[in-house]
């Protein structure tokens, strides 16, 4: 019977991918180790090897075709003895089964378009306007990485002191390929390769911060940044204290944190709680894609270091961002990313991803939850999280992190503190479990936040 | 070439500094000066210590003086400098003020750091010294960052790096010299090997002693210098200065020096013999060195006197000023932790 060729999944936490090119034709011979396809993910070009002898019956997907999802059968190699007319007896081609490995994935589609839900009720989670975003703006859509890269690219564009560090982010474009045409543009003096060497090029990137540049490093996974932790908090962070304020540090920590897909206990951490202790640092971890560039351009031209937390799983996402030729969105202020009156959830990067959702199940049964998102964690926007208290009288905070000493405890003692008479209820905290992150793919699932969680706290919080 | 101790050094095939080159009569004059304000600082510094002026950890330079004097001979204005926690001498020696790094050491508003940092933190950016760093090893990724900044902006500065022979175990040394050959970046490394990170000696903790070495696998030359001779130190510094600017990249100098003191003031040193230390001082003195020399080429003691007198009024002066100048304004507290 003919075998399938399915669309691979290249990398940890590739969804889709476009069929960049056919190398052999229908009817070509093919041993197994051929390179017969090349298909594009959002990081790279890759090669589809053959793991299948025979001849290619037919090409299902042409080449050019974007967005094919993992799994979809892209040819059928017919086997010794078989031809075209056995192409009938393949079985049809089966709905994409999503690969168990998808299942933190399939959660963090919450922007993606829904269809057309029958249920009119639920209004569209991003429906809030952004206070920083004057009215009438155009908007492009663009991926979470393409900003992030616009960002840099126009920081460098605007200050030569900017420069960026890190492993692959020259030649290689990026191990997630956020750098992408940075060498190109910026040469490699501003675009430069290091050895893999946290704890060294940390302090090095730190030492030209003393000396007044403004690098950016990139760490390709915070996860590697433990190695670079006492340069981040005992130099870059201290340093301007305890120099009475003759000099400080003028530099971004940037990668991606938190859990991807499937990478298991080292490669699987939130450090957001980490880093928001320390005073003389800012911490910020955003959600859109539109807060990830103006975010990211503040952080670039703030005085201060600043640990900026990005998301892997976010990277393909797209958003709308504002077509403006300077977008900057203040450090330090939160942002209402839907209005509501009967609970409030805090969250902040991926942990919004189950709190919209959750919004957009409680709207179906009546509870209007109101979900900032912090977008930075230190210094933290009290005031927005306490107003919002003051008028719901309950809050659930959301966070992939841990609970013990946890970003989400955090903002429950300041509410506490701050909204005490206000709360008809104690503050509820969903989180990532106390547990290592594991490999299995169900586990991985049940020891990250869920939206039956945070649809769960809210309801016990507003009695129902 | 007189070293406190015999090391691997002679069979290391390593370029050691060649004679010391001589000293104009100014400059042994100058080096005198410079070295004897240093231990007349540290004197006075371990003596308000003793009397509770000065809090948690002090540690002395007393011994060392002709590595940073020496150093410094050989810089011009833009070079810059950075160590580690031991760095009063090259604070001084970078022509920081004397009462500002005492007010730092006794926590008083017209410190150095305005009392924040202490003595293991005191900076000053119009004398490019940066630091003052407390943990060990730390500072050398940084002074690296200092030369990447030089290479980045296409000056002739050179960062001059110091750290001990216990920071040269430290994992990010390593890295730090990888991505400086690597990239060329002007930076000395200038390893001041005292014989004892803190109670253990060189021997007890390092497989390879001879520190000049330290850079082999990086192709990074190296030189063991007489830390103790401040004419070798500057001859070795002129060399290595010369070597960066020349975009040759960094460079190696182990100054094989002695710390008279115990590590830090609460160090009853009972890691080595009284003998050891005092045929030390005995030997190879590095201010004792300059004096005799001068002595002997006519200079009189009474002009000896009148520097040593100068010094420390200016120490005695700064004393003065750090136990009297007010504590740092309690508003203080919350500045400089954001800018």
């Amino acid at each position: 019977m003919p075998i399938q060729v399915l669309m691979p999944a290249l990398s940890p936490t590739m969804e889709k991918g476009n069929l960049a090119k056919w190398l052999k034709k229908e009817g070509e011979t093919i041993k197994s180790g051929d390179v017969i396809a090349e298909i594009e993910t959002d990081k790279a070009t890759m090669e589809v090897e053959a793991t299948d002898e025979g001849t290619l019956g037919k090409i299902l997907i042409p080449e050019g075709t974007a967005d094919v999802a993992v799994n979809t059968p892209i040819a059928t190699i017919l086997a010794d003895g078989e031809s075209a007319a056995d192409l009938a007896e393949a079985p049809a081609a089966p709905a994409p089964q999503p690969k168990a490995a998808d299942a933190p994935a399939e959660e963090a589609k919450a922007e993606a378009p829904q269809p057309a839900a029958k249920t009119p009720a639920a209004p569209v989670s991003e429906a809030l306007p952004d206070p920083e975003i004057p009215a009438g703006t155009e908007m492009v859509t663009q991926t979470i990485r393409e900003a992030l890269r616009d960002a840099m690219a126009e920081e460098m564009r605007r200050d030569g002191d900017v420069f960026i560090m890190g492993e692959e982010v020259a030649e290689y474009q990026g191990a997630y390929k956020v750098t992408q045409g940075l060498l190109q543009e910026f040469g490699a003096r501003r675009v430069i390769d290091t050895p893999i060497t946290e704890h060294g090029f940390a302090g090095v990137g730190v030492g030209a911060a003393m000396a007044g540049l403004k690098p950016i490093v990139e760490f390709m996974t915070w996860n590697f940044a433990m190695q670079a932790i006492d340069q981040i908090i005992n130099s870059a962070a201290k340093t301007l204290y305890m120099s009475g304020g003759q000099m400080g540090c003028s530099i971004v920590f940037r990668g991606p944190n938190g859990a991807a897909a499937r990478v298991a206990a080292q490669h699987s951490q939130d450090y957001a709680a980490w880093y928001s202790q320390i005073p003389g640092l800012k911490v910020i971890a955003p959600y859109s894609a539109a807060d990830y560039k103006g975010l990211l351009k503040a952080a670039i031209r703030d005085p201060n270091p600043v640990v900026f937390l990005e998301n892997e799983m976010l990277y393909g996402h797209t958003g709308e961002v504002p077509k403006l030729p300077d977008f900057v969105i203040p450090i330090g202020k939160a942002r209402i990313a839907r209005a509501g009156k009967d609970v409030t959830i805090v969250s902040w990067a991926m942990g919004m991803s189950y709190a919209l959702k959750a919004a957009d199940e409680l709207a179906k049964e009546g509870i209007e939850a109101e979900v900032i998102d912090l977008r930075t964690i230190r210094p933290m926007d009290t005031e927005t999280i306490i107003n919002s208290v003051k008028k719901t009288g309950r809050a659930v905070t959301v966070e992939e992190g841990w609970q013990q000493s946890g970003v989400g405890s955090e903002v429950a003692a300041r509410i506490m503190e701050h909204a005490f008479d206000y709360l008809d209820a104690p503050v509820a905290r969903v989180s990532g479990k106390d547990v290592p992150m594991p490999y299995a793919a169900n586990l991985e699932k049940l020891a990250l936040p869920s939206v039956a969680e945070v649809v769960a706290a809210a309801k016990a919080v507003s009695y129902r | 070439m007189a070293t406190p101790k015999k090391t691997a050094a002679k069979e290391s095939g390593q370029e050691k500094a060649g004679s010391p080159a001589e000293f104009s009569k100014e400059q042994e004059l100058k080096a005198l000066r410079d070295m004897l304000l240093i231990r007349r600082f540290e004197e006075k510094a371990g003596q308000l210590y003793g009397m509770g002026a000065i809090g948690g950890f002090c540690h002395l330079y007393i011994g060392q003086e002709a590595v940073v004097v020496g150093m410094q001979m050989a810089l011009k204005p833009g070079d810059e400098v950075i160590t580690g926690y031991r760095d009063h001498g090259h604070m001084l020696a970078c022509d920081m003020e004397a009462k500002g790094v005492m007010a730092e050491l006794t926590g008083r508003r017209g410190g150095y750091s305005r009392g924040k940092g202490g003595s293991m933190h005191m900076f000053s950016k119009e004398k490019h010294f940066y630091g003052g760093h407390g943990i060990v090893g730390a500072q050398v990724s940084l002074g690296t960052g200092l030369a990447f900044a030089n290479r980045y902006r296409g000056n002739d500065n050179v960062s001059v790096t110091y750290f001990g022979d216990g920071a040269a175990n430290q994992g990010q040394v390593y890295e730090s010299f990888n991505m400086a050959e690597l990239w060329k970046l002007p930076v000395i490394y200038v390893i001041e090997n005292n014989r004892y990170a803190m109670g253990t000696a060189v021997s007890r903790a390092s497989a390879q002693q001879d520190f000049s070495k330290r850079g082999v696998s990086f192709n990074i030359p190296g030189k063991q210098v007489d830390g103790m001779d401040v004419r070798a130190v500057k001859a070795a510094a002129d060399e290595a200065t010369a070597w960066c600017r020349g975009g040759n990249g960094p460079i190696i100098l182990e100054m094989q020096t002695y710390r008279y003191r115990g590590h830090s003031m609460s160090d009853p040193a009972k890691y080595r013999t009284r003998e050891e230390v005092e045929k030390v001082r005995h030997d190879q003195d590095p201010i004792e060195q300059v004096r005799n020399r001068l002595l002997a080429t006519g200079v009189s003691e009474q002009d000896l006197k009148a520097i040593d007198a100068e010094v420390r009024e200016i120490v005695n002066e700064a004393a003065d000023f750090a136990q009297h100048d007010p504590e740092p304004d309690p508003s203080e507290l919350y500045t400089d932790v954001y800018r």
